[in-house]
């Protein structure tokens, strides 16, 4: 699998500023290989997020393209690039983001049953293992604590075996333990072949990555392995 | 474990209180257009009923009784009561210019029949001669009438092969007329020979208010159909004028009041349709508006996991499908539930003609309101669905929007 952003930007139109335009994102080009973890750093506001939204195929860059095994996602209708993501990317996004009218289970097998497809329970119940929630697959979401949650939103990632793995704060609101099993976890995906990239401020998250980027004021600047 | 198709149901499940108001809502806008349109159809065909129960172009009382309304109050509204006039008044009306069909009537109120709660009119007619009454009771009693047989109204609590006292006399109930949703449902029905005997019997009993007359020399009333070639105004204004203290009244202008009172409550009641389907209408945009809100978040991590934007706007219709049929089933079920057993007591409530249509045309009723609160809701929701299909998932994630 390679991802491969060529030339991207994103501005954005900011009425109440003096000037109305706001570069989100400065050009660059940028790729994302299987089997490697990749972390990118920075402050809040940096453009760490956007750029994570415009790879997942959420927010149309306002130039360039991204290449998704040279499929350009964003030439794709948005039936086929949201059939594209559903099968080819796992989004962790930022918060809590479960169903409450589903239980945690469901939630995880949503990925499948949301189009029509065997949820793929043993999967789940597998990963819930890993992730140390598997005696909550009955309990509803508003039962949960927040890092309960954010286990959950990783299982449901990486339920269907993503080529893409894109994860945007994916420690926030866990302790130092759960933040080790998630980056642990992260790492493993990239072993069994996935291109894992993850928005962080955990400084720490490097000794997990492959390759590390930081964001500054929009512009990409550094590429340590 | 296969719920795609089921989300909607689960959202409408896992949040009772929302869905029930949205419920409620959807069931109030079906319970009005269903129930008004009903009302107002009933009240018609109460109305059309009554005309043709009439039967007659013209309608000729004893002066006496001329008062329009107390006319109607007997023959229209119910009403027990009764009053004569001299048979003569029938042969002079026979003589005069444009008389098409004509038969007499009798009328009798009786105090307490042992068989009904309240007084019935009792009112009878010459089998030989008549053309309003016959033609309606052969429907459902096809042999002739024999002495002390009655056919009794629709609403009377008596039976076929059920025995009533009038008077002290014996009657015979030989027949059960179709509902009219008219005064005639609770009126009993004989010929000029059991009536002028129950009349007879009221006198020798001293309970009838006229005490000098004989049976035999009566009528209460003439009922006239306008030959060829004449019109009704022309036949009432000649009996007017040439017999004497009698009135001769167009049955049209009898019921003209209870047409326009007809009329008055449609009115009202479309009035209220559309009130309550405007303040429901909003009220529904609002409430499926909020209930997108605040789910802005989930439908954005629907979007994350695959979902179009198309796929988000129909988990909101499905939404809203789901709520508004069920709405408008719960509104129908209620309409039907009060006004199918107590239209009896809204008849008598509105003091109006108020016959329910035949059941095709109900659920052709049903039906309709179910179409239309359907449409109506999901089209409500179809902005609040327009919306979310068009949100900026990335923004609503980020927690900015």
């Amino acid at each position: 699998m390679m991802l491969k952003a060529e030339k991207i930007s994103k501005e954005f139109v900011r009425e109440m500023k003096n000037t109305n335009r706001f570069t989100a994102v400065q050009e660059t080009d940028f790729t994302l290989e299987s089997g490697t973890f990749t972390v990118l750093t920075g402050r809040s506001g940096s453009g760490k997020s956007t750029l994570l939204n415009m790879l997942s195929g959420l927010m149309l860059p306002t130039s360039g393209k991204i290449l998704l095994n040279d499929t350009d996602m964003y030439a794709l209708s948005d039936k086929e690039l949201s059939r594209f993501r559903n099968q080819h990317i796992g989004v962790i996004p930022q918060g809590q983001t479960a169903l409450y009218s589903l239980n945690v289970l469901e939630n995880i097998c949503l990925p499948y049953t949301l189009y029509g497809e065997d949820a793929h329970q043993q999967e789940a119940l597998h990963l819930m293992e890993q992730l140390g929630i598997a005696d909550l697959q009955n309990a509803m979401p508003s039962e949960l604590s927040g890092g309960e949650l954010r286990r959950m939103a990783i299982a449901r990632a990486f339920l269907r075996k993503p080529e893409l793995i894109l994860a945007d704060e994916p420690t926030s609101d866990l302790d130092d333990e759960n933040t080790r099993i998630v980056f642990s976890f992260l790492r493993q995906a990239s072993r069994e072949g996935s291109a894992v990239f993850a928005v962080t401020h955990e400084s720490n998250a490097v000794q997990y990555a492959d390759r590390s980027f930081r964001m500054d004021a929009g512009v990409l600047t550094g590429q340590f392995i | 474990m296969k719920f795609s198709h089921s989300l909607p149901f689960r959202n409408l499940k896992g949040k009772p209180v929302r869905t029930a108001i949205l419920i409620l809502l959807t069931a109030l806008l079906s319970l009005t257009v269903f129930s008004g349109t009903l009302m107002i159809t009933s009240l018609k065909t109460g109305l059309h009923s009554l005309e043709s129960r009439l039967g007659a172009d013209i309608m000729v009382v004893p002066y006496e009784a001329t008062t329009k309304s107390s006319l109607e109050n007997i023959v229209l509204q119910g009403a027990t009561g009764y009053f004569y006039m001299n048979a003569d008044k029938y042969q002079k009306i026979l003589e005069r210019e444009g008389i098409g069909q004509v038969s007499a009537q009798f009328f009798l109120a009786s105090a307490s029949s042992g068989c009904c709660s309240t007084a019935v009119q009792i009112i009878g007619f010459d089998p030989d001669t008549d053309f309003t009454i016959t033609p309606w009771i052969k429907k459902s009693y096809g042999n002739t009438l024999q002495k002390y047989d009655v056919v009794v109204g629709n609403n009377l609590n008596l039976f076929v092969g059920d025995t009533v006292t009038f008077y002290g006399k014996e009657c015979h109930v030989t027949a059960k007329l179709d509902k009219t949703g008219t005064s005639f449902d609770t009126a009993v029905f004989t010929n000029q020979d059991t009536i002028k005997a129950l009349i007879q019997s009221s006198l020798d009993l001293n309970m009838n208010t006229f005490q000098n007359i004989d049976p035999e020399q009566v009528v209460s009333c003439v009922m006239i159909n306008v030959a060829e070639g004449y019109t009704v105004e022309d036949v009432v204004n000649d009996i007017n004028i040439h017999v004497k203290k009698v009135k001769a009244v167009r049955t049209k202008e009898m019921i003209s009041g209870i047409s326009d009172s007809l009329a008055g409550v449609s009115d009202v009641i479309g009035i209220l349709i559309a009130v309550v389907w405007g303040l429901g209408i909003v009220i529904l945009l609002l409430a499926f508006a909020m209930s997108i809100n605040e789910r802005k978040k989930e439908f954005a991590v629907l979007r994350v996991m695959g979902a179009s934007r198309n796929r988000l706007a129909g988990i909101v219709m499905q939404e809203a499908l789901l709520t508004c049929l069920f709405g408008s089933i719960v509104g129908i079920a209620v309409g039907l539930l009060v006004i199918l057993p107590f239209n009896q007591l809204i008849e008598e409530q509105l003091n109006l003609p108020f016959l329910l249509p035949e059941t095709g045309k109900i659920i052709g009723y049903v039906i309709s309101a179910v179409i239309v609160s359907v449409i109506s809701g999901s089209l409500t929701a179809g902005v609040s669905a327009f919306r979310i299909s068009r949100i900026d998932t990335a923004l609503i994630l980020r927690g900015e929007n």
